[in-house]
């Protein structure tokens, strides 16, 4: 059964169309990367999943609900892009945030959220205030909360865009980890191709104006991925691969208006 | 490779408010050095130009007088303190309590809010004659704490609700994502924003409420009233005395400001502002 289908989804905010005719369909387990320019829509895909906003056009269905049940169910995790935390909590307090709303004993949350800012290397800072940790730190916070419950289905936009490539790598294979642990399903927005290509099982390329999938690429590198899956022939060939699709995308994008400057110029 | 991380963030804030108050200290000190020169001015002031009493006495003797009179004085603002502490507590919880309510059922807010943001505009204080009227003639205290509470309503209630409604989106994009209902929201997440803009409606109210308590007292009262006691000594030609209960009054309004300035920096340390 899939997780998530989409299935004919468009998104206008007034005259812009930041979504086209999207079909997509995310199998149980499967990790999915979204990879496309700024503003092709990644985040408004994943808002849209999320059940955060409404399309304008075609449907979402989530484990077989709607967006909507599945939302009030608490069947997902979501990271924003932006790292989206309280300063009236301290770090612990936001990290036990979703373990609040699901009426988590006090016990159980302070041992989770221990656990989660260990997986983080956040321990040491439970008691300080969001403001008082750099952006790469304040990401991290988001990124335990998001884990901690245990959601079957993650929804991640660039939750490592402000990471140093140390920490992205150990966290990349964190996920990984997690990810098998937990048979969960990711949905993971990313800039990086190298990224997309080394977590995934398949990468989906998308154009911009309007926003709009221009083609899957399934990744059959072997599980699980390891340090040694990033030097791998068949590691460089995908990742070849995805950058060609991702200049097929703009290059389309570049030829539209192209016979209007020759006139121009004739 | 994280293990380097904790040495470029600043600790906790963990200072008491005997570390603020010490801070401050240092702080006050230009503003402490104006008053006293200020005073000083004054005295002078008057002494060289020979200024009438009537017209403004010299500090000397007002502070004589207020020590001279002291228990007197004390009696009654303690009893006019009273009047603007009961009004500022009704009117501003009462406030608080509309605007959340207000908040919670938006076309509420819409239909009404323009009302109150008029009502904060007029000068309520204009009715004090007339509310003396509505409480037993103004000889009991309720008539003051009715005009004090009046008085510190608008303010209160119009800072609370734009705090209640100005939450960032991808905060409450956050709570829906945890398919949160309202009373959660507003829990964790529009309170604790709204809290400075509460506080700082409350502090404009703290003097409203003084000015309500003793200007009400004026439009009539008992002996008792800091207003009274004010008004009377003006009209027997005891300037000091009258200055005296001024003081009062100023000292009074300024110590309940205090108050809530200590319950505002107790209730947002969590604020960058606060604690830099
Ligand atoms: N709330 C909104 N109101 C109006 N326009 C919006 C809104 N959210 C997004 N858009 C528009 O939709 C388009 C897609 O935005 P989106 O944030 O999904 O891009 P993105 O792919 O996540 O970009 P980036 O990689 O820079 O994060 C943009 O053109 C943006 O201007
Ligand atoms: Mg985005």
């Amino acid at each position: 059964m899939s997780v998530v289908r989409i299935e004919g989804v468009s998104k206008r905010f007034g005259n812009v169309t930041a979504l086209e005719d999207i079909d997509v369909s995310i199998a149980e387990g499967e990790f999915v990367s979204l990879i496309g320019p700024s503003g092709c829509g990644k985040s408004t895909l994943l808002r849209i999943i999320g059940d955060l906003i409404q399309p304008t056009d075609g449907n979402v269905v989530v484990n077989g609900k709607p967006a909507r049940k599945a939302r009030i169910d608490r069947d997902y995790g979501i990271v924003f892009q932006d790292p989206v935390l309280y300063d009236w909590r301290t770090v612990a307090k936001n990290v036990a945030l979703p373990l609040e709303m699901a009426r988590w004993s006090r016990q159980k949350r302070a041992a989770r959220v221990r656990e989660m800012l260990e997986l983080v290397e956040l321990t040491g800072f439970e008691d300080h205030r969001p403001w008082q940790l750099s952006g790469g730190m304040q990401q991290r916070v988001s990124i335990a909360r998001a884990l901690s419950f245990d959601p079957a289905l993650l929804l991640m936009d660039e939750p490592f865009g402000a990471l140093d490539e140390m920490t992205r790598e150990r966290l990349n294979m964190e996920v990984l980890r997690i990810w098998e642990q937990s048979g969960s399903t990711i949905v993971f927005v990313t800039h990086s191709i190298a990224e997309a290509v080394f977590l995934s099982t398949r990468v989906v390329v998308m154009s911009a104006r309007p926003g709009r999938i221009t083609s899957v690429i399934p990744i059959d590198l072997p599980q699980p991925r390891t340090a040694s899956t990033r030097e791998e022939p068949r590691f460089f060939e995908l990742v070849t691969q995805v950058r060609e699709a991702l200049h097929l995308g703009s290059d389309l994008d570049r030829t539209a208006p192209a016979p209007e400057t020759q006139e121009a110029t004739a | 490779m994280t293990s380097a991380a904790p040495v470029a963030v600043q600790p906790v804030p963990r200072g008491g408010l005997g570390k603020l108050v010490g801070r401050r200290l240092v702080d006050w000190l230009p503003a402490a050095v104006v008053l006293v020169g200020g005073i000083a001015a004054w005295q002078g002031l008057v002494v060289a130009l020979h200024v009438q009493q009537f017209l403004l006495p010299k500090p000397s003797s007002i502070a004589t007088t207020f020590w001279n009179n002291r228990s007197e004085l004390w009696h009654a603002g303690w009893f006019t303190f009273q009047e603007a502490l009961g009004g500022f507590a009704i009117g501003s919880s009462l406030a608080i309590l509309v605007a959340l309510v207000l908040a919670r059922w938006r076309p509420l807010s819409a239909a009404l809010l323009p009302y109150a943001i008029a009502a904060n505009a007029i000068p309520i204080i204009a009715f004090a004659p007339i509310a003396n009227q509505w409480f037993a003639g103004g000889l009991t205290k309720s008539s003051k704490i009715f005009i004090a509470a009046v008085l510190c309503f608008f303010p209160v209630l119009v800072n609370t609700l734009r705090g209640l409604t100005s939450v960032r989106p991808q905060d409450l994009e956050l709570m829906h994502s945890y398919a949160a209902g309202q009373v959660a929201i507003f829990r964790r997440v529009r309170i604790p924003t709204a809290l400075p803009f509460i506080f700082s409606g409350l502090k404009v109210a703290t003097v409203l409420a003084m000015i309500g308590a003793v200007v009400g007292e004026y439009f009539g009262g008992t002996q008792e009233q800091l207003g009274v006691l004010i008004l009377d000594r003006t009209r027997i030609f005891q300037f000091p005395d009258a200055w005296a209960g001024i003081a009062l009054a100023c000292l009074l309004g300024i110590a309940l400001y205090v108050a809530v300035s200590i319950a505002e920096w107790l209730a947002l340390r969590w604020s960058p502002s606060t604690s830099a």
